[in-house]
């Protein structure tokens, strides 16, 4: 059996991966340990696993020993490793969530910049929500209170 | 959708893409990092972007190094780098920057320094330790903001051995006035929770405070601590149930602040978290659970919205409620959840509600009846990933009715997978489901062979292991697996016939070994057709070099007699050269046994009970030279499992993609095991098929009918029938009459417009076949619930015969032999195998008392027979030999039961063994038998004198060599009468313990006008002979314990006793080993026992999980491991 004991509560994000539709990458973000010399790969299988689907099938994709959950915005795809025995369908709208917080932040901070030319920000914003592959916080406008207190300090 | 989606989508786009925007070019040409991301998105080769990232590298390394660049330029630089580093090119001249950004940089700098960090180093790298500084000062400063950065950071990555430094900070910061700062304290103390579990252990009741925090934000930072705590002991917060339920009960009733809604529905992050700690903590717990049912009522009731994350939570809704101690109208009402979930027409849904009914079928397999049709449909969903997740509910429904559909179904979707870690993960389960349920031979052997096709290389290696170790062990019937073996047999020879060249190679080295084994079986099938068979093997080109050698043992095997020989010998001349040393060995080997038949037959017997290789399990004969290695500074042992521990947790996320449980290399496990270079181990020794003759009987046969009736062309409409009146039974109680209006929607939209009846009528009846034994009456098998009586290929738990024997013996040294014993052996002296006792050793004895007809004579004990008999057939043809033909002649009962009255009388109080013959010659009988005294063993050995001559000079010599031998009498009457028994005595002492002491001993006497003669005999000895209770008290136990210094650990099987498990075990083993059991106090026992008098052995059992995990300790070296070995036979026994 895959699962057994303990390790089936185990319930852990293992990554976060933001890729564009030519399969570059343009966030990771790693919860688990993993080389640098193969995160490459893990990330161009990953993306090609998520790619090769269509819309009327199922967001979830299976990944080695875990799952992938995967939610595409315009010529973004936003991809999440979580072990097994997570519950697929919240990490979906997890990643929903996330993007409606980084909407909420650049449409009003930075308008019309995209968000990738901000890597820093959205990193800062990913680490409120997520800590250890686990999620830690879900309300936006706590989510966002640290990010917006660093930026008012700056211009001030 | 809500208006607030639908805003927040068509915004997305033009806030996300990189490339379709018009003003992005412009602004971004300011941004320097806007520049890279553009020109590498431009960049068309890999090799074009190494080129880029390199020179950008180098551009950053130098603009870091220099003495003027400002922070503000430092953070710019930092940023790139990250994106460089996210790309896979390692940037490690930046790290200490990154550290100096986070200690001298302000505000924003400082976060990205730290985050520069957190990205590039992990746990335990060395820099890690300079940023504890800078952490400390942030925890202290003035500024909200810094703290805030620092306790991030520390929730983030710490290194452990520095946790006592920052600890009294964190905690302080449990009571400051801002919530942001408690729960980022709660989350920090969480991280130093899962590295050092220990380093916390006193601010457990300050996790408790963090719980009843006013501020929901607090309070749910902390369900992770607890999640951790109760994951790891959930009975030590049982008391808290009351407080999670009133949480969520909070949660669900929109108790909290708006702005934790996701879409109006109330912080369903934290509805799921505290629904997962129900269900860890109702879980096998009646009363817990009965707190818990109002709420998860309401949470069913009130996520009715129509949103993906209210599924979410009914998802968890319903696992918990499955898990807990159930409650039927939730039950009612969870299943219907999970019906709306299966039969919905989304995609992700449906997803969901078939992982959900997996989880849940293991509980309630009647629900899969429910859904069957579903089912059905989903195992020809055109998404991939759908049917994966459908073939996963039907392996935990499989049973001995349904496996051969289920079977099928999976192995057509191996046929089109191209993942390899969904074929290795699914073909193991193939393998274990035809193991468990196969119906025949034929199907199972007909799988099996799919199995290797397809699982090819790549396969997990313990598939053929266990698949040859099941052929050679055998069932139940002798006579089923001889059919077995044989149909393997013709099944390989037609596929070697065929096209070998396209077979991968474990499977080739499957069939070489079976052929090697058991193509004997068929008759008409001549060793020279096969070793033909074998050799073109060796010519294909992909034959790898490991296969050939095990085509060149399967040869070995074969290559008795003339035209084999001959074959065997042009194979031999081209390998003997080889430049492998594996393939030119056994070459060798198999030139060397081809010519000389006897010895090869002696070397691999042929025969289909084999005499059994005795294997010390204990390994106790190494013990020697592992101390030496651990005085040498070797580091100790560790179990596999510690291993794999320690392994996975010093690389958590595994990338190999074959990174499956233990490898057992096939090869080297199977080679060592059972073909050893020195051709010592009998190949085919494994078979213990005469141990289980007395357990044999009608059942087999009538089991198997049972299940071919099922799978039979008429019986398989019989079995459609209970299946379908369960189907319309069974929905009533269970699904509400929309439900079922729902279910029939479904399948009419689900079905294709162009689906004839046929269409639906064959659906119908993959149905009856595919959830046959899931109605409520007939029984049921699922995964780990397996029904014995359905298992055909039931794996024997008896060890090899040898063992066993050795065991009984045990038992029969215990207590004298009854009578009944005796008559038995006696008779059985009349019958048919009569001859067989040639050279009779204790063990055969033993064996013919218990009614064994093991046929199998060792050669060990052939050459420890008396010299007489050296030279005649070492493989034991009892008819030409004149011995035994006197001895079986003349059974005379009267000799043998005369025996015992020669006993000393100052035994006759005192255990002791059956009498045993040992050696039997023209001139004498030698019996012997061992009396239990407390200070030492006594060996008493009869001879008989059956001459009608005196017999003079006669001396009896006794050696061991790990055993003090002394004779108790200094020789009496060296001369005996004719047909008198001469008495002797032997004080046995242990000088070092073993599993098995082995006596040799050594007759000479004269008969009048003779040449002096010697007779050799052997006489084993266990180790429980000499084992005697020790009685002390539990202080005694306590101070001899921490004195001893040897010692083992291990799991053991329990009696399964309902009452008491851990009792009932103790006193078997105190019955059959008399160990002193010293006190049980609940699910712990001491046990104290010792070699004779002087060398003590203690033994401290604990009951975990289901398993004895035992503790020997020990002054004497070996001594744990060998008594180890004794108790783990003696509960195998029950």
């Amino acid at each position: 059996m895959r699962v057994s004991g303990t390790k089936d509560f185990q319930k852990m994000i293992k990554f976060v991966l933001m890729v564009n539709q030519q399969g570059q990458t343009r966030l990771s973000r790693y919860y688990e340990p993993v080389d640098l010399s193969k995160r490459a790969v893990l990330e161009a299988e990953a993306v090609r696993c998520c790619l090769s689907r269509n819309k009327d099938q199922c967001s979830f994709v299976e990944y080695k020993d875990f799952k992938l959950v995967y939610r595409q915005y315009a010529a973004l795809f936003i991809v999440v490793g979580v072990t097994d025995s997570e519950n697929e369908l919240s990490i979906y709208e997890l990643i929903h969530n996330f993007v409606e917080v980084l909407d909420k932040y650049f449409s009003r901070v930075v308008s019309s910049l995209p968000i990738m030319f901000n890597l820093d920000s959205v990193h800062i914003i990913l680490d409120e929500m997520i800590q250890n592959g686990h999620i830690v916080e879900t309300n936006k406008s706590r989510i966002l209170a640290p990010l917006t207190a660093i930026d008012k300090m700056a211009d001030g | 959708m809500s208006d607030v989606v639908e805003k927040t989508l068509t915004a997305l786009p033009s806030l996300l893409s990189l490339d379709s925007q018009p003003g992005s070019a412009k602004l971004s040409s300011s941004s320097k990092l806007g520049l890279l991301i553009r020109g590498i998105t431009e960049l068309t080769s890999k090799h074009e972007e190494e080129k880029l990232i390199q020179r950008e590298l180098s551009s950053i390394k130098e603009q870091v190094s220099s003495p003027n660049a400002t922070m503000r330029q430092m953070k710019e630089l930092m940023v790139r780098t990250i994106y460089c580093e996210m790309l896979g090119y390692e940037a490690s001249f930046s790290y200490i920057h990154a550290i100096k950004l986070a200690q001298q940089g302000n505000v924003l700098e400082k976060r990205v320094g730290y985050l520069a960090v957190s990205l590039f180093l992990n746990e335990n790298h060395e820099l890690l330790l300079l940023l504890v500084n800078t952490v400390l000062k942030d925890l202290q400063s003035t500024n909200l903001i810094e703290v805030c950065m620092a306790l991030t950071v520390v929730g983030q990555m710490f290194p452990k051995d520095m946790i006592p430094a920052v600890l009294p900070l964190v905690e302080e910061k449990l009571n400051h006035p801002k919530e942001i700062i408690r729960r980022k304290a709660v989350l920090a103390l969480y991280k130093f929770y899962l590295i050092a579990p220990n380093q916390v252990q006193h601010i457990h009741n300050k996790f408790r405070k963090a719980l009843c925090d006013k501020d929901p934000g607090v309070m749910s930072a902390s369900l992770h601590i607890y999640t951790q705590l109760i994951q790891d002991n959930p009975e030590g917060y049982k008391d808290l149930t009351a407080s999670f339920v009133t949480i969520l009960k909070q949660v669900v009733g929109g108790k909290l602040p708006m702005d934790f809604n996701y879409h109006s529905v109330p912080a369903p992050w934290v509805q799921m978290q505290l629904l997962r700690i129900l269900s860890l903590l109702g879980k096998n717990d009646q009363s817990t659970s009965e707190i818990m049912y109002e709420v998860l009522d309401e949470s069913l009731r009130r996520a009715e919205m129509n949103h993906n994350i209210t599924y979410a939570i009914l998802y968890e809704c319903v696992k918990c409620i499955y898990t807990i101690h159930p409650k039927s109208d939730l039950l009612e009402k969870a299943a219907k959840c999970i019906g709306n979930f299966v039969l919905s027409r989304k995609i992700n849904l449906k997803y969901l509600g078939l992982k959900a009914l997996t989880y849940v079928v293991q509980q309630d397999p009647k629900l899969a009846l429910q859904h069957q049709m579903t089912i059905i449909e989903c195992l020809d969903h055109p998404d991939f990933i759908i049917k994966r997740e459908t073939l996963e509910l039907l392996f935990r429904i499989t049973n001995a009715q349904n496996v051969t559909v289920i079977v099928e179904k999976m192995l057509d979707f191996l046929r089109t997978s191209e993942d390899d870690y969904t074929t290795i993960d699914l073909i193991g389960k193939v393998a274990e489901l035809a193991e468990k349920y196969a119906p025949d031979n034929e199907w199972f052997i007909e799988t099996m062979n799919t199995v290797f096709s397809i699982g090819g290389d790549m396969m997990q290696p313990d598939i053929p292991n266990s698949f040859l170790k099941l052929l050679s062990e055998g069932f139940d019937s002798v006579e089923e697996d001889s059919k077995l073996r044989l149909f393997a047999v013709n099944s390989y020879v037609s596929l070697v016939q065929g096209e070998p060249s396209k077979l991968p190679q474990r499977f080739l080295q499957v069939i070489c070994w079976v052929l090697g084994e058991y193509s004997h079986l068929r008759e008409d099938l001549e060793p020279d057709v096969v070793l033909r068979l074998l050799a073109k093997l060796l010519d294909m080109k992909s034959c790898s070099s490991e296969t050939k050698s095990w085509v060149l043992m399967a040869m070995t095997k074969l290559c008795s007699g003339g035209a084999a020989a001959c074959a065997a010998q042009e194979v031999s001349e081209t390998y003997s050269s080889s430049l492998d040393t594996v393939l030119r060995q056994r070459a060798h080997e198999l030139q060397f046994l081809s010519q000389n038949s006897e010895l090869q037959a002696r070397v691999f017997p042929r025969s289909d009970d084999p005499e059994p290789v005795e294997v010390d399990s204990s390994l106790s004969f190494l013990d020697g030279f592992v101390s030496e290695a651990l005085a040498a500074g070797a580091a100790p042992y560790k179990p596999p499992h510690q291993r794999q521990e320690e392994l996975s947790r010093s690389k958590a996320l595994n990338m190999e993609p074959y990174g499956l449980s233990l490898p057992i290399s096939m090869s080297s496990s199977s080679i060592a095991e059972r073909q050893s270079p020195t051709l010592l181990s009998i190949s085919s020794g494994l078979s213990g098929d005469s141990t289980d003759l007395s357990h044999k009987g009608g059942s087999t046969a009538l089991k198997l009918d049972g299940v071919k009736r099922v799978w039979g062309r008429e019986g398989y409409l019989t079995q459609k029938e209970p299946a379908e009146a369960a189907q319309v039974e069974v929905p009533s109680p269970l699904q509400s009459p929309s439900q079922q209006g729902d279910g029939d929607r479904s399948q009419t939209q689900t079905s294709t417009p162009a689906a004839t009846p046929e269409c639906d009528q064959e659906k119908q009846q993959l149905a009856s076949s595919l959830f046959v034994g899931l109605s409520s009456q007939s029984s049921v098998c699922l995964m780990g619930k397996s029904e014995p009586t359905f298992q055909r290929f039931r794996k024997k738990t008896k060890g090899p015969s040898t063992s066993s024997i050795t065991s009984l013996e045990t038992a029969n040294q215990l207590v004298s032999p009854p009578p009944v014993d005796k008559l038995l052996c006696n008779s059985l002296l009349d019958s048919s195998i009569a001859s067989e006792l040639g050279v009779s050793s204790p063990e055969q004895t033993t064996q013919l008392s218990e009614g064994f007809t093991d046929n199998a004579t060792c050669d060990a004990q052939v050459e420890l027979a008396g010299s007489d008999m050296k030279g005649s057939d070492p493989a034991v043809n009892g008819d030409d030999d004149c011995d035994v033909a006197a001895f079986s002649e003349d059974p005379d009962p009267h000799k043998d039961l005369c025996l015992p009255s020669h006993l000393p009388a100052e035994f006759s109080g005192l255990v002791h063994s059956e009498i045993t013959p040992v050696v039997t010659n023209q001139s004498l009988d030698l019996s012997v038998c061992h009396v239990h005294k407390e200070d030492c063993l006594v060996l008493v050995v009869f001879i008989t004198n059956s001459t009608d001559s005196a017999i003079q000079q006669l001396l009896v010599q006794i050696v061991s060599e790990e055993l003090e031998v002394t004779c108790m009498y200094d020789s009496p009457e060296e001369e005996v009468r004719s047909h008198v028994v001469a008495v002797r005595q032997y004080c046995i002492k242990v000088k070092r313990p073993l599993v098995h002491f082995e006596l040799v001993g050594m007759v000479s006497y004269q008969l009048p006008a003779e040449m002096p003669q010697t007779v050799q005999f052997s006489y084993k000895l266990p180790l429980t002979s000499f084992i005697r209770p020790l009685t002390v008290s539990t202080e005694e136990y306590g101070t001899m314990w921490l004195a001893f210094s040897h010692d083992t650990k291990q799991n053991l099987t329990m009696m399964s006793d309902e009452q008491q498990p851990l009792v009932a075990t103790l006193n078997a083993l105190k019955k059959k080993l008399l160990l002193h059991v010293v006190e049980i106090i609940g699910e712990e026992g001491i046990v104290a026992c010792s070699v004779l008098q002087d060398q003590p052995c203690l033994m401290h059992c604990r009951v975990h999980a289901g398993m004895l995990a035992v503790w020997l300790r020990s002054s004497v070296p070996d001594l744990p491991d060998c008594l180890l070995y004794h108790c783990q036979r003696t509960l195998q026994e029950h």
